[in-house]
Formats: structure tokens, C-alpha cells, sequence
């Protein structure tokens, strides 16, 4: 059996949904901050399998700054974990809902 | 030994013969306005931590304003060089920037907004004993980010202006370290921002699929030229986009952060998100819509028409049943919103105008409000009820009026921005022969308008009408010079442009975007 293209655009699309479902559902703000890893990786994978389809260099190129942009945000995103994690150990995110109405 | 060097000088020379690698002309005078706010950002953080001068009350703020306007200054003779009927749009970094009228006016939009901001920040920051530089780098950053967002030719830069526009937002809106609701709205932009911007690069990636291309130039021309028989994954990657985009413009059914992060965030931080975020979101949209996806203007016109029905009617009505002034902004924001999108969905360059038009008001508008809001809350900013405003008119008159023009504004009373803005968005609908959405633009408005008299019957009419007039004596706030001229600027724009429409319409006819390919 070929393994072609679309296998690995579905594996994405798996893992995409995989990430997504799992940012709705887990209530611990570092899995959920995973999940958002998951999904931007699930991309990356995208990227390359259509690169490679489309004989195209670009699209290879592209998952460099997605690496960088995801690296940024793990910064802030734990930063901001952290400050909250110093006031009220433990919280999970049905903790952190001060705010609504 | 000499033989060796001799043949190694001939290497060397072999390898200088080849030509050199081939870099895109950059256009620096054009990226100038866009320099400005990045570098002085950058040169703010790095003078400020050596510099102990700086640490003065008022000096970040000051150096801030000004960076605003040098940027504003800059986008003038861009502007001449683009409307300059021998020269017209061009590109900038090998066609992944388009600088057009479009991009010069979302730009000054964008560095207004970072200006109304700064004179907001300069008194609350020293008010919650939080004073530093670290909020004013953020603010330049950012828009710096939204204005690489206005102007991206390529779908990739769009979302690395996005990223670096959300990303000093998080912490912006987390800044406030001893609220724990500052703290709470900075977790959930973050946790949804993330969550939006994978949507939004899972629909680049299936557009680059489909076309081959990220640049919008080569994504437009591919799609005129060629039909494709199956074109799942074209929809997809647009589907995918208006998700992203929906989650940043803050559309019915992608709002549900918008509230809590507006109520959280430091009030003028508010005021910047809902100013500066909001137009370099839209002009994302447009340019990404509008532009490379035009020609299948037919497949995602019915997406946004649901949008904007939903986003103008639930926003106005959750606005009506709040109790917080600033939840209440915060739902008339996302009922904006839907307006613009009613503008957007229309489709042709009228509608692009009256979208530039409507986000222009809008700016000062919102900014002027949040401005409002933000004294009022005083030390702690926590007075955000309803019943704080009670009795307004009496303690700060001056104050109660500037709000109410805002409110009225955003209302769309004639002689204030608010009602040409809406006007012209209704007509471009119409002219779009989108009837029902106009008129379901109308009831919106008056839905709307329930809200903003709510507010104002608050401020003036104190409730209790039998007891004697000064029962309520009115919240005692302090009117700092900084945000005072915050709020003239903001209200003498609403007014001019309220009153003197004209001059507006002209630029934003000449703002619309138009596609640039590299010459």
C-alpha cells in the first residue's frame, strides 16, 4: 500500500482536531496550553505535506516562522500560567471565571 | 606557501564572480511609519531601563505620544507618493507588503489609537501603582504588529502581524498584577487567541494547498485564471480564515471571550484592543476577502451575512440586559462589529469605503468611551457598575457630556460620526441589494440605542425624583490633563466627522485596497 499525500493530510487534520477537541475539554491550563502546540504543529505537518505536493519550496519555509511565532507564545502563555499559578496554586480553568454575566 | 595563497586568492576570486544572492528591494522611506513604532518601541524599553531621567512621572507617556505622531507624520508623504496618480500603490519587501491608501490609513488609525492610549495609561498606571515602561514598549509593539497586519501582501505576514499584534495584547491585558480579574482576562485572550490563530493558519495552509501560493497578488490570479472542478479544500481554508478572523473581530458566534477580556483587561488597555485590534483585523479581512478572494465572492458573502445578522443582533440585545458599563461596551463592540461585517458582505468598493469610513469613527468613538469609563473607575478600577455613574452630570458635568456624545455617537445620532458611518454602511447594503440585512441593520441600531439611553438616563437623572436634588451626590472623579485631552481629541473627531462627513469619504474612497502585484 502507497503512502501518499493525503495520508499525511489526514493524520494532520487528526491531530488538528485531536488539539482542538482537547483545548474545549481539559481544564488544566498547561494540557490546554499543549493542545495549542498540537494544533499549530498539526499545521506545520500540513504545510509540508502540501509543499511537497505542489513541488514548492515555500510552504517549507513557512513552518520556520510558525516554529518561531510557537515558541513566543509558549513564552507569554507560561508567563501569564505562572502569575496566576503564584496567587491561586492549583487553578484550573473552571477556577479562573471570576468574570461573567 | 605562496603558491597555496595565490591559489586561494584565485578561489576567492572564482567565488566573487558569481552573482550576489538575490535580495528584494525593501522601500525603506515606505516602511518608514511602520520603523517608527517598531524601533521606538525597541529604543523606549532600551533608554528607559538605562536612563533613570525616564523614570519621571509622565516622560514614557510623553516619549509614546510622540512616537504616535512621528509615525502619523510619516504616513503623510507615503500617502502623497500613493495617491500620486503617476506613481500609484506599490510593494515593499518583495511583494509580501502592499503599501496602498488602504494600509497608510489603517496605519495613522492604528498610531491614533497607540497616541489615545498613552495619554489614557499615563495616569491610570501611576493611579494602580503599576507605573513603568514595560506598558508603553508593549503598546508600540503591538502596533506596530497591527499596522504589519493591515499592510501584508502575503498571507504569512499577515499572520506574524497578527501573532506580534495578540501577543503583547496577552500580556497587556494581564499587566495589572494585583487584579486578579487583569489576570484572568490576559489567561482567556491568550488561551482563545491561540486557539484563533491556529484556526486561522490551518485555513493558510489549506488555501496554499489549493493555490499553491500565500501571496494574495498570486492567490488572486490563479483563482481567475483557473477553475477548480473540486474545490473542498479552497472552502475549507476559507472557512477556516473567517473562523480566525471572526475570533479577532469579536463576530457572533467566535464573542464569547470579548466581554470578560474587556471587563478585565486595564481599562485602557480595553480602549486599545477594542480601537487598534479591531482595525487591523478588519483590514486583514478585507484584504484577504476583498481582495485575493474575490472572485469567489459568491461562496463566502452568505458566511459573513450570518455573521453580521448575528453579531449586530445579539450584541445590541446582550448589551441591553448588562448591569457593568464596560460588559455593555464590550457587547455594543461585537453589534459594531456586525456593521462593519454588513459594509464587508456588500462586496464592492462602496462597501469597502463605508467599512473604512465606519472603522475610522469607530476608533475615536470607542477609544473616547473606554477614556470615559477608565476615570470613572478610579483607584482600582473597579467602578464599573450602573449605579457608579448615577448622578454623573452633577459631580463632573463636563465629563457626563463628553460620554454622552460618545454614547450617542455609537447610537448613530446625526451631527456625530456614528450616524454618517451607519448611513453609509446601510447604503452600500442596499446598494448591494442586500435589503433584509439593511433593515435588519436599522432594528439593530435601535436596539442598541435602548443601551446607550440607559447609560445616559443613569448619568442624568439620578432616580429618585421626590427627594431633595443633591441626594445623589455623584461619584467624586479626577479629571487628569492627559486623558482630558484624550477625550477632546476623541470627541473633536467624532464631531468633525459628524459634521464635516465630506473630507472623510474622500479619503476613505481613496483608501480602498487594491491588489499589488510586484512590478
Amino acid at each position: 500500500m502507497e503512502v501518499t499525500g493525503t495520508w499525511y493530510l489526514v493524520l494532520a487534520a487528526m491531530l488538528f482536531t485531536i488539539g482542538a477537541v482537547g483545548l474545549l475539554i481539559r481544564r488544566n491550563p498547561l494540557v490546554m496550553f499543549m493542545c495549542v502546540e498540537l494544533m499549530l504543529n498539526a499545521v506545520n505537518l500540513t504545510f509540508v505535506t502540501f509543499a511537497r505536493m505542489l513541488d514548492d519550496v515555500g510552504g517549507q519555509s513557512v513552518v520556520f516562522f510558525v516554529l518561531v511565532i510557537a515558541a513566543v507564545e509558549v513564552v507569554v502563555g507560561l508567563a501569564i500560567i505562572v502569575a496566576i499559578m503564584r496567587r491561586r496554586p492549583g487553578a484550573t480553568a473552571d477556577d479562573i471565571a471570576l468574570l461573567k454575566g | 606557501m605562496i603558491a597555496a595563497g595565490l591559489s586561494n586568492l584565485g578561489v576567492l576570486a572564482q567565488i566573487a564572480e558569481f552573482t550576489p544572492l538575490d535580495t528584494p528591494e525593501v522601500q525603506w522611506a515606505a516602511l518608514l511609519p511602520l520603523l517608527i513604532l517598531a524601533g521606538g518601541g525597541v529604543v523606549l524599553l532600551t533608554v528607559s531601563s538605562l536612563v533613570k531621567a525616564m523614570a519621571a512621572p509622565g516622560v514614557n507617556a510623553a516619549a509614546t505620544v510622540l512616537v504616535g505622531l512621528a509615525s502619523i507624520i510619516a504616513c503623510v508623504p507615503v500617502w502623497q507618493r500613493v495617491q500620486d496618480p503617476e506613481r500609484g500603490p506599490f510593494t515593499a519587501v518583495g511583494g509580501v507588503i502592499g503599501i496602498d491608501g488602504f494600509s497608510i490609513l489603517a496605519t495613522g488609525l492604528i498610531a491614533a489609537s497607540v497616541i489615545l492610549a498613552a495619554l489614557l495609561l499615563d495616569d491610570y498606571l501611576r493611579r494602580e501603582d503599576i507605573d513603568g515602561v514595560e506598558m508603553y514598549a508593549l503598546l508600540l509593539l503591538s502596533a506596530s504588529g497591527g499596522v504589519i497586519m493591515a499592510s501584508a501582501n502575503d498571507l504569512i505576514v499577515m499572520f506574524l502581524g497578527l501573532e506580534a499584534l495578540s501577543i503583547a495584547i496577552y500580556v497587556m491585558a494581564a499587566m495589572h498584577r494585583r487584579r486578579i480579574e487583569s489576570q484572568e482576562a490576559g489567561f482567556k485572550y491568550f488561551i482563545v487567541g491561540a486557539f484563533s490563530s491556529a484556526f486561522f493558519l490551518y485555513g493558510i495552509a489549506m488555501v496554499y494547498g489549493a493555490t499553491g501560493s500565500t501571496n494574495l497578488v498570486e492567490i488572486a490570479t490563479f483563482l481567475a485564471n483557473n477553475l477548480l472542478l473540486r474545490n473542498g479544500v479552497l472552502m475549507l481554508g476559507m472557512a477556516l480564515l473567517l473562523v480566525g478572523f471572526g475570533f479577532k473581530v469579536s463576530a457572533v458566534p467566535f464573542q464569547g471571550w470579548t466581554p470578560d477580556v474587556y471587563q478585565g483587561a486595564p481599562t485602557p488597555v480595553t480602549a486599545f484592543m477594542a480601537s487598534a485590534v479591531k482595525v487591523a483585523a478588519f483590514a486583514g479581512l478585507i484584504r484577504v476577502f476583498y481582495l485575493a478572494l474575490g472572485t469567489y465572492s459568491l461562496d463566502w458573502k452568505p458566511a459573513i451575512y450570518a455573521l453580521a445578522v448575528l453579531s449586530m443582533i445579539i450584541g445590541a440585545t446582550f448589551a441591553v440586559v448588562q448591569t457593568d458599563v464596560k460588559r455593555m461596551m464590550a457587547y455594543s463592540s461585537i453589534s459594531h462589529a456586525g456593521f462593519v461585517l454588513v459594509a464587508v458582505q456588500a462586496g464592492t468598493e462602496k462597501g469597502v469605503t463605508a467599512a473604512i469610513f465606519y472603522l475610522t469613527s469607530y476608533v475615536f468613538m470607542v477609544a473616547g468611551s473606554f477614556g470615559v469609563i477608565s476615570l470613572v473607575g478610579r483607584r482600582g478600577d473597579a467602578a464599573h457598575s450602573l449605579d457608579d455613574y448615577r448622578g454623573l452630570s452633577r459631580s463632573r458635568p463636563g465629563l457626563a457630556l463628553a460620554f454622552t456624545v460618545f454614547l450617542l455617537a455609537q447610537a448613530g445620532v446625526p451631527l456625530t460620526s456614528g450616524f454618517v458611518a451607519k448611513f453609509n454602511v446601510i447604503a452600500a447594503a442596499v446598494d448591494a441589494r442586500s435589503f433584509w440585512l439593511a433593515l435588519i441593520a436599522m432594528l439593530a441600531s435601535v436596539i442598541a440605542a435602548v443601551l446607550y439611553l440607559k447609560i445616559i438616563v443613569a448619568m442624568y437623572l439620578t432616580g429618585d425624583d421626590a427627594e431633595a436634588d443633591d441626594s445623589v451626590a455623584g461619584p467624586k472623579v479626577s479629571i487628569p490633563l492627559p486623558a482630558a485631552a484624550a477625550i477632546g481629541i476623541a470627541i473633536v473627531a467624532t464631531l468633525a466627522i459628524g459634521v464635516l462627513p465630506g473630507y472623510l469619504f474622500e479619503v476613505a474612497g481613496d483608501a480602498v485596497p487594491v491588489l499589488i502585484a510586484l512590478p
